[in-house]
């Protein structure tokens, strides 16, 4: 889809993806994987080196102030002036709109009122973060690009600005938006493209992407069942072939695959007539963060 | 999003997003002392320092009818130049830039409204200057207000180009440095306020080439003899056309 030239290095490559209006496109991969640069390009802020890009029908490198009027983006380092004051910037940003919002009613939904009377440079980073998105969208667009939009926010901020982000998506916009965090896709993704050195290699949604085992060829969806219990116990027989078991610390015991209802009668039943009774119990499904890991390996990059 | 959210009506008109910039840019410069130091007050300490001194002594007119122009052609560098271009190179390095170009007002009603503030900021400085130049004695050419006028915008757009140049292609604190130094040298040496034959031999033949002593004595031709100094107006264009054009072509956003 994108690439940049810079000093011959091409960052972005054999990536394609499609971001329909009324849904949240997640692109999740770690730092460096090229997300940044692939908004960036959409949002004409990079040029290509080659690809194409269709933003609203348009091509984002010639676009006018028509169209940038119907895309709000939120950069990842904000790009708020640090001398300003949060209202005054909103009312200059929304002065380039024949109809922006009514700042007012933004600085209360995103709770700005509380920090109103302080300069961009002593906000926190999770109230940057709400300003720079209000920044965004003052301008009521109908594509909304955000880059990390939960970096540096606090649990609440962050329950704020994702049903915020919830009911924009509801009200039909838009949305395209960076994170390297899984919990994040989860919650808020209605479609994710995973990239990994500038390549999409899985996309999907989120259901999708845990029901499709990427490391095996079983087809069934991955659980894993923690249980706390004396150690060295032999389930050999006990449990379906299928499955894996570790004991990774001394009586701390992980069982991993396709685990079926049989499975969990098989083992208590055995602990029944043994009588032991495991000192903790957790059954978990396959996380995002399993497919990603799965898929793009566990190296640091 | 409680009613919030209404369909796209569009951005709005160019002239309004270049007069919203260059209103904002204006405020901000005028709220920052150490840019109204350098707008307003170091202009003002020179020009009484220059009537108070014999330094502009026998040149055919009185102190303050030679210092004036010169004033006023320090006060376009002090806020196209230095000013301007600090101020852009912060932009730059925390994204201010990068941010505004994706909203409707993009790249070039950006600049737009950079020269907005530039022009509104430097017709403040003529009418604070040219009041206490005038309570100490000042009496310009009527005539030569218009060209005079003329000329002080041209100066401010090659030091606009000059100063974006700058500030688009080094780091601000380089900016910083170059700027506030260039303000400096060329203030004292470049044939600004101190026209070229009071300065030592080696700098005579260089000054005229300078925007600063083209501006400096195209103003001092205009306010003082009322004519129309052709080289300087050719020169200050040549600077802003080599140093736009370059502004053009290297200016680096992010």
């Amino acid at each position: 889809m994108a690439s940049l030239d810079g000093k011959m290095l091409r960052v972005v490559s054999g990536l394609s993806l499609v971001a329909e209006r009324g849904q949240v496109t997640a692109l999740l991969g770690a730092n460096g994987a090229g997300k940044t640069t692939t908004l960036e390009c959409a949002q004409g802020l990079q040029k290509r080196t080659g690809g194409s890009i269709s933003l609203l029908g348009a091509d984002p490198d010639t676009a006018g102030a028509e169209l940038r009027a119907r895309v709000g983006v939120m950069l990842q380092d904000g790009g708020l002036p640090p001398s300003a004051r949060p209202i005054p910037l909103l009312r200059h940003v929304a002065g380039m709109y024949k109809s922006p919002m009514d700042v007012d009613a933004l600085v209360e939904r995103l709770g700005i009122n509380q920090f109103s009377r302080t300069g961009v440079r002593r906000l926190s980073g999770g109230q940057k973060q709400r300003l720079a998105l209000a920044a965004a969208l003052v301008g009521n667009p109908e594509i909304l690009f955000l880059d990390e939009p939960s970096a540096g926010l606090d649990p609440q901020s962050r329950q704020m600005v994702f049903e915020l982000i919830a009911e924009l998506r509801d009200a039909g916009m838009g949305i395209v938006l960076t994170t390297h965090l899984m919990d994040d896709a989860e919650r808020l993704a209605d479609y994710v493209y995973i990239i990994d050195r500038g390549h999409n290699v899985a996309e999907g949604t989120v259901a999708e992407l845990l029901r499709h085992d990427h490391s095996a060829d079983s087809g069934a969806s991955d659980r894993t069942l923690y249980f706390d219990a004396p150690a060295g116990l032999d389930f050999t027989g006990v449990i379906g072939a299928g499955l894996s078991i570790t004991e990774s610390r001394s009586g701390s015991y992980a069982i991993t695959g396709a685990i079926t209802p049989a499975d969990l009668a098989a083992l208590t039943a055995w602990w029944a007539e043994r009588n032991i009774m495991p000192a903790s119990l957790r059954l978990e499904s396959r996380s995002l963060e399993d497919v990603f890991l799965d898929i793009s390996g566990r190296d640091l990059r | 999003m409680n009613g919030l959210l209404a369909p796209n009506a569009g951005p709005a008109s160019l002239p309004r997003r270049i007069m919203q910039q260059g209103r904002y840019e204006t405020v901000t410069m005028l709220r920052n002392g150490e840019q109204l130091i350098l707008a307003i007050v170091l202009p003002l300490m020179a020009l009484v320092g220059l009537v108070v001194t014999p330094l502009l002594d026998g040149l055919g007119a009185s102190r303050v009818d030679t210092a004036t122009p010169g004033i006023l052609a320090l006060c376009a560098m002090s806020t196209a130049f230095t000013g301007q271009g600090i101020a852009t190179g912060f932009d730059r390095r925390y994204g201010v830039l990068r941010f505004l170009s994706t909203t409707p007002l993009g790249r070039g009603g950006l600049i737009a409204g950079k020269i907005l503030a530039v022009l509104v900021v430097l017709f403040l400085q003529v009418l604070v200057v040219g009041a206490v130049a005038g309570f100490l004695g000042w009496q310009p050419r009527p005539e030569a207000w218009l060209p005079g006028l003329g000329l002080l915008v041209l100066g401010a757009a090659a030091f606009t180009a000059l100063g974006l140049l700058v500030a688009g292609t080094v780091r601000p604190e380089a900016t910083l440095a170059i700027t506030n130094l260039l303000w400096i040298l060329l203030g004292a040496l470049g044939g600004i306020v101190v026209p070229a034959d009071r300065l030592p031999a080696v700098l005579q033949g260089i000054v005229h080439f300078l925007p600063s002593g083209a501006l400096g004595q195209g103003l001092r031709d205009t306010f003082l003899q009322g004519m129309i100094p052709l080289p300087a107006v050719l020169i200050l264009l040549l600077w802003t056309v080599l140093a736009g054009g370059a502004a053009i072509r290297w200016f680096k956003w992010n």
